[in-house]
C-alpha cells in the first residue's frame, strides 16, 4: 500500500493550505512535519529536498515535489479533479489561477506593517466583490450547473469555497449579493470530505496569527 | 483550418513574453492586438473578454483565455511540450515555477526607484547565481541529458532559455560558471523555430524602456 503524502511547511495557512484542500476533498490522508526552528529550515535547505531552497514540500508517490503549483497540479490529476479533456483543464487552471491569486494577497497581507496590512485585505475584500466573485457568479449563472466545468466537482471548485470562506473571515458579507455563490458555498462545503475537513480537529489551519508570522519571520529570516 | 491565435497585451514583454516565445518554439504563428491606450483596456474589460478584468488574454481554438499559467499550460499540452505522464509534468511544472518565480524578481526593475534599484540588482543576482542556476545546472548533471526533462524537448526548456536571454542582459558575466545551461542555451536556440523567434522582426519583444514604461503608466494608470 502507498504510504501517505507528506507535507513539509510551517503549521499555518500560507502556500500549503489550497494543497491541504486538495487532498482532504480527494480523501487522501496526510501526515505533516512542521517548520518551527531555523535549524530545522537549514536542514532541509542541505540535505538537498528543496529544490530551490524553499518550502512547500510535498514527499509522495517516489517524488520530491516543490512550488505549490506543481504539486497542486500533479494532484488535482491525479486524483481526476482536473476536468475530463484539454479544454475543461484549461478552464480549471483559469478559475483556480485566479482564486489563488486572491488567496495569495491574503496570505502575504499577514507579513505587512499593521496600517499597510488593513489596506491590502480591505483591497482583496474589494476586488473579491468587484471583479473574482461576480466572475464566479457569472459562470455559475451561463451553465447553470452545479460546479464550476464539466458539470462534474473538480480542483477549481475546491478553491472557489476555499477563497470565499477566506474572504467571508475578512468580511462576513461578502456573499451578499452572489445567491449562487452562496448556494455553491453551501453545496461544496456539503461534500463528505469537506465536511470533514472543515471540522475542529481537522488537518485544516487557522488564519496567521502574530505567532505564526513571528515564526516564519524568523526561520526565513525576512 | 482554425485561425492562428490572437494575443491581447501591451506592446511589451510583461506576462505575455513566456507565450509569445512557446507559441514561436512550436511553430505556432499567431497575431497581436496591442492595447496602446486607456480605452483600448476598457473596450477589453467592457466587451466581457476578461473574465478577471486582466490581460494577458488569448483568443485560440474558439475560447477567450486568461491568466498566463493557464494559457502556458494549454499550449504546452496542445503541442506536446509537457512530458509524457503525469509525472513528467509535476517534474517540468516544479522547473517552470522557479523560473517563473526568477523572472517575477526581474519584471519590476524599470519600475524600481534609482536609489533601491542597485540593491535591487544586487540581489538579483544572488539569487540567480546562488539559487536558481546552480538548480537547474544540477538537474541536466545528474542524467546528463541534453533537456531537463526525460529526454526531449519540453516547455521547460524553452522557458528556462527565455530566462537565460534575460539573465544574459542583466549581466552576462552570471552565466560564466554554468556550462551546461549555457550548451543548453545554444541547443535551444539553434533549434529553427527558435532561431527564427530570436531573429529582428520576429514578435520577440525588446526589454522595457522609458518610453515603453511611459506608454504603460497612461494606460495602466499608475
Amino acid at each position: 500500500m502507498a504510504a501517505k503524502p507528506k507535507l513539509c511547511y510551517f503549521r499555518g495557512r500560507g502556500r500549503m493550505e489550497s494543497i491541504r484542500w486538495l487532498l482532504a476533498a480527494a480523501g487522501v490522508e496526510f501526515e505533516e512535519e512542521f517548520i518551527e526552528t531555523r535549524e530545522q529550515y537549514e536542514k532541509l535547505q542541505k540535505d538537498g529536498r528543496l529544490l530551490f531552497g524553499q518550502v512547500p514540500l510535498v514527499e509522495m508517490d517516489g517524488m520530491v515535489l516543490t512550488q505549490t503549483k506543481a504539486i497542486l497540479s500533479y494532484l488535482a490529476a491525479k486524483y481526476d479533479l482536473y476536468g475530463k479533456d484539454l479544454k475543461e483543464r484549461v478552464r480549471v487552471d483559469m478559475y483556480a489561477d485566479g482564486t489563488l491569486d486572491l488567496m495569495m494577497m491574503i496570505a502575504l497581507a499577514a507579513f505587512k506593517t499593521p496600517g499597510e496590512k488593513e489596506e491590502n485585505l480591505a483591497l482583496v475584500v474589494k476586488k473579491a466583490k468587484t471583479c473574482y466573485f461576480p466572475a464566479f457568479e457569472k459562470i455559475l449563472k451561463d451553465h447553470g450547473e452545479d460546479f464550476l466545468v464539466g458539470n462534474k466537482f473538480s480542483w477549481a471548485d475546491i478553491q472557489l469555497l476555499e477563497a470565499v470562506l477566506m474572504v467571508e473571515e475578512l468580511d462576513a458579507s461578502v456573499l451578499s449579493d452572489f445567491p449562487l455563490l452562496k448556494a455553491f458555498k453551501t453545496r461544496i462545503s456539503n461534500i463528505p470530505t469537506i465536511k470533514k475537513f472543515l471540522q475542529p480537529g481537522s488537518q485544516r489551519k487557522l488564519p496567521p496569527d502574530s505567532h505564526y508570522v513571528k515564526t516564519v519571520r524568523n526561520v526565513l529570516q525576512l | 483550418m482554425a485561425g492562428k491565435p490572437r494575443l491581447h497585451y501591451f506592446n511589451a514583454r510583461g506576462l505575455m513574453e513566456s507565450i509569445r516565445w512557446l507559441l514561436a518554439a512550436a511553430g505556432v504563428e499567431f497575431e497581436e492586438e496591442f492595447i496602446d491606450t486607456p480605452e483600448d483596456f476598457e473596450k477589453l474589460k467592457n466587451d466581457g473578454s476578461l473574465i478577471f478584468q486582466q490581460v494577458p488574454m488569448v483568443e485560440i481554438d474558439g475560447m477567450k483565455l486568461v491568466q498566463s499559467r493557464a494559457i502556458l499550460n494549454y499550449i504546452a499540452a496542445k503541442h506536446n511540450l509537457y512530458g509524457r505522464d503525469i509525472k513528467e509534468r509535476a517534474l517540468i511544472d516544479m522547473y517552470i515555477e522557479g523560473v517563473a518565480d526568477l523572472n517575477a524578481k526581474f519584471r519590476p526593475l524599470p519600475v524600481t526607484p534609482p536609489d533601491e534599484k542597485d540593491a535591487k540588482i544586487t540581489l538579483i543576482k544572488e539569487s540567480t547565481t546562488n539559487r536558481y542556476l546552480p538548480a537547474f545546472e544540477n538537474v541536466l548533471k545528474s542524467h546528463g541529458q541534453d533537456y531537463l526533462v526525460g529526454n526531449r524537448l519540453s516547455r521547460a526548456d524553452i522557458h528556462l532559455v527565455e530566462l537565460l536571454y534575460l539573465v544574459e542582459e542583466l549581466d552576462p558575466n552570471l552565466l560564466a560558471n554554468f556550462p551546461l545551461l549555457k550548451a543548453l542555451k545554444t541547443r535551444i536556440s539553434n533549434l529553427p523555430t527558435v532561431k527564427k523567434f530570436l531573429q529582428p522582426g520576429s514578435p520577440r519583444k525588446p526589454p522595457v524602456d522609458e518610453k515603453i514604461l511611459e506608454k504603460a503608466r497612461k494606460i495602466l494608470k499608475f
